[in-house]
């Protein structure tokens, strides 16, 4: 058992955490933060995506306790009040999503490869998005909605 | 090596529900104190849609405004039976006996809007922005949320209908084999384009076009992304994913994860382009025919077509696999 500080969506959290408890236990259980999902559990889906010091990580193969001091970043911390992130804008104007269990992850990498590289190739938004599974848009409309929010970025 | 180039197409024809004991789905619609409409169902939505699809046909039955419906799918224990989201059949099953429950809901919401304005219920309509009100003289109006109150506190009534849906069991004329089965029949055509490499085997479907005919897109966003979505897991059905050789008679071997079992991902997805004609199904709620499971039907006879076309190999199994296309070509040679 280990006190784990984080810096959460630029908040600081302070929390107990067993050697077993992963980030993505931690996150949604004792932090309140259910916006990354528990999928696979073995970090082959994405769906537990989130940055951890601006890096995405599959959050469900972090032990919280080697990470203390560090900075995360959900899809809870993206909006500004009622003013989404162009990610989701474009997410939400583009229906890149049906029953949006991959979201948030989706989102999530999505945003750190704007962070890197603010003007992607369709191609480099399909190799951003490759470890997030989806099961229900063909992920066309979710490349396109990246491919979208780099656009309104750059305006 | 040479990578051969193949094109093929295939149409179907797609089946809403079942045949079986009635394909019965029920709704029953209450409205709440404040003027909401609770539409009670035992149908789960799993992400696919089917709480807006069926809201949609609550709220243009009512005359209400979306935001007035509440959909609850708690619990098949305790709610109106509902055979099950499957067979292509929530929207059509499901639509319908939600538009039989608000028709009688509706009914009884003019009954009071009348009582309250002194009117006959026969000459009032609904604005569709939560008002009741006379035809030819919309100032006498009354909302929704009042007609409510009244109901409650005031005419001791329940403003509530029932819907179900049900056909009968159908059977074949032993002479003719003739049946009518099933409601309507959506339909869908797609053209894949593929490039085979008769060294390793490997499928790659470069490109797929697909017409889907489907009643009326009662949500056009949610029904554009069910038949795109749809189309890509064909592809996935024709080329990728299988739990074969092993299911069902074993789930101790076979995959058991995304590792082992496969999907395409976002970079091994075909150019692709998907058209839905709508031509409404007399049956169905407000013309809409079931095109869940429809929409990677077609994609996987035009892939193996394509594939036959590029290199002469007839499969009927899927998947697809690269073991199964270089057998097709020892036996050609053979």
């Amino acid at each position: 058992m280990k006190i784990v500080n984080l810096k959460v969506n630029g908040v600081g959290k302070a929390f107990i955490a067993k050697p077993e408890t992963t980030l993505l236990l931690a996150l949604r259980e004792q932090l309140g933060l259910t916006g990354a999902k528990r999928g696979c559990a073995q970090g082959a889906c994405g769906s537990c995506t989130v940055l951890l010091d601006g890096e995405p990580v599959v959050s469900c193969l972090v032990p919280a306790v080697t990470v203390d001091g560090s900075d995360v970043a959900t899809v809870e911390g993206l909006a500004d009040g009622d003013k989404l992130s162009h990610v989701q804008q474009a997410f939400l104007d583009g229906f890149a999503t049906q029953c949006g269990f991959c979201t948030p992850g989706m989102i999530m990498s999505a945003e750190a490869l704007l962070d890197r590289n603010p003007n992607p190739t369709r191609d480099e938004v399909a190799e951003a998005i490759s470890g997030n599974v989806c099961r229900c848009t063909g992920y066309e409309p979710i490349i396109s909605a990246v491919l979208d929010a780099a656009e309104r970025a750059r305006l | 090596m040479t990578l051969l180039y193949g094109r093929g197409y295939a149409s179907v024809n797609y089946p809403t529900g079942m045949n079986l004991g009635g394909d019965p789905s029920q709704a029953l619609i209450h409205a709440t104190t404040m003027g909401g409409f609770v539409v009670s169902l035992s149908s789960v939505d799993l992400g696919q849609g089917l709480k807006t699809v069926v809201a949609q046909c609550a709220a243009e039955t009512l005359g209400m405004p979306m935001e007035n419906i509440i959909i609850d799918t708690a619990d098949t224990d305790t709610g109106p039976h509902c055979m099950g989201t499957f067979a292509s059949r929530g929207t059509h099953r499901v639509g319908n006996a939600v538009i039989m429950a608000a028709r009688e809901a509706r009914d009884v919401m003019l009954q009071v809007a009348g009582d309250e304005l002194e009117v006959d219920a026969g000459d009032l309509e609904t604005d569709g922005t939560g008002f009741v009100r006379l035809k030819g003289s919309p100032e006498t109006k009354i909302h929704i949320s009042d007609v409510a109150l009244a109901a409650h506190f005031k005419q001791g009534r329940t403003i509530s209908g029932r819907g179900i849906f049900l056909k009968e069991r159908n059977y074949p004329v032993p002479e003719t084999g003739e049946m009518d089965p099933d409601s309507c029949q959506a339909h869908a055509c797609s053209v894949a384009e593929v490039e085979v490499d008769d060294e390793t085997g490997v499928v790659t479907v470069l490109s797929l076009h697909n017409a889907y005919e489907i009643g009326r897109a009662l949500n056009p966003a949610m029904a554009t992304q069910q038949v795109e979505g749809g189309a890509w897991m064909g592809v996935s059905h024709a080329v990728f994913e299988s739990t074969e050789p092993y299911y069902p008679a074993s789930r101790d071997h076979g995959p058991i994860d995304f590792n082992e079992y496969l999907m395409p991902g976002p970079g091994e997805i075909p150019v692709q382009t998907s058209v839905i004609l709508e031509r409404p199904a007399s049956n169905g709620p407000f013309g809409a025919k079931g095109i869940g499971e429809m929409t990677a039907n077609a994609p996987i006879p035009a892939i193996a077509n394509a594939i036959f076309d590029a290199c002469g190999v007839r499969l009927t199994t899927m998947p697809f696999t690269p073991e199964s296309i270089l057998r097709g070509l020892d036996a050609l040679r053979a």
